[in-house]
């Protein structure tokens, strides 16, 4: 069985985002001026093969965010896993 | 005396480091490819220089800190061995968890190349006993990843354990929006130091500051008296 997983990481919320912040202000610069707060993160997608379980699929993306994927000192992430047909 | 300067695929400062450690303080210095792995143990100080490893992907460092003479590195860190890391090394050394924090994008988010000041915070290292703390170096940055964060706890620690040995010389100096202007850093051991200003570009009076030269002359006069003893 194969399995989309899609990784989303960010800054934690208690650190500045330098690039949230500059793209907010760009969008504040078109007129939008409603945008009370703006964050720059990373996408990441993945297929895993071969893999019985949803669960073991889940145990191997939480080592990969914690190991490479994020940088957990600065960074949150958070998963989506999809089987596929 | 042997220095090492490991070369990752991207790094562009390896020889920039070599030039000065071999040719201009007369220390032999070897090139070490980042995926043979190494016995470090024969080497005086091992050198992660600047550059670009691994394009930058996802974050600076975090992808060459997997190179297989990591870990070599991280193993003759923890014996003691004394490691450096400049610019994209510092980054390396924070992913590989030798040097405690991260780093962020520039506040400005643009890549920052120009002479910064910064202020010698500690003289308690192998790479600054030649140093006086307080006086202030003149040496280029150039990097686009500068902007040190370090949790509150965590920097309480820094300033406990004398931790912090760099800091830009004030706000107008400090080129990343790095927190309480740190510009380098060393493990609670101090056998580790990463910094993002560049000791080996400001080495050669013709380059506009020898200033870096005393980092590198700390380091050599602490061997010295090191063999002596």
């Amino acid at each position: 069985m194969d399995w989309l997983v899609k990784v989303t990481i960010q800054l934690k919320e208690s650190i500045l985002d330098p690039q949230g912040q500059a793209v907010k202000s760009g969008l504040e610069a078109l007129g939008y001026k409603n945008i009370a707060d703006l964050q720059v993160g990373k996408y990441i997608e993945l297929t895993v093969s071969d893999e019985d379980k949803e669960q073991e699929v889940s145990t191997q993306v939480e080592e990969m965010c914690q190991r490479l994927l994020a940088n957990p000192v600065i960074e949150d992430y958070n998963y989506e896993i999809e089987e596929l047909a | 005396m042997k220095f090492a300067v490991i070369s990752f695929p991207g790094s562009n400062c390896d020889q920039d480091v070599c030039h000065v450690t071999g040719e201009v303080l007369q220390v032999a210095t070897e090139i070490l490819r980042h995926d043979v792995r190494q016995d470090l143990t024969d080497y005086d100080t091992v050198i992660l220089p600047g550059g670009f490893s691994y394009g930058d992907y996802l974050r600076s460092g975090a992808i060459a800190r997997f190179s297989p003479i990591m870990e070599d590195v991280i193993n003759y860190a923890e014996a003691g061995g004394l490691v450096l890391g400049i610019c994209n090394g510092f980054q390396i050394l924070l992913e590989a968890g030798l040097l405690p924090g991260a780093m962020k994008v520039n506040d400005s988010v643009k890549f920052v190349c120009r002479q910064v000041a910064i202020t010698v915070e500690s003289s308690e290292t192998a790479f600054t006993g030649g140093l006086t703390r307080g006086e202030t170096l003149q040496m280029p940055v150039a990097h686009q990843e500068g902007n040190y964060y370090i949790d509150p706890a965590g920097l309480e620690q820094l300033k406990a354990d004398d931790q912090i040995v760099f800091r830009y010389l004030n706000q107008e100096e400090n080129p990343n929006g790095s927190l309480a202007d740190i510009a380098g850093v060393c493990n609670q051991e101090k056998n580790v130091l990463g910094l993002m200003p560049h000791p080996e570009r400001a080495s050669e009076k013709i380059l506009g500051s020898e200033d870096g030269k005393k980092i590198f002359a700390s380091l050599l006069d602490y061997l010295s008296s090191r063999e002596e003893s």
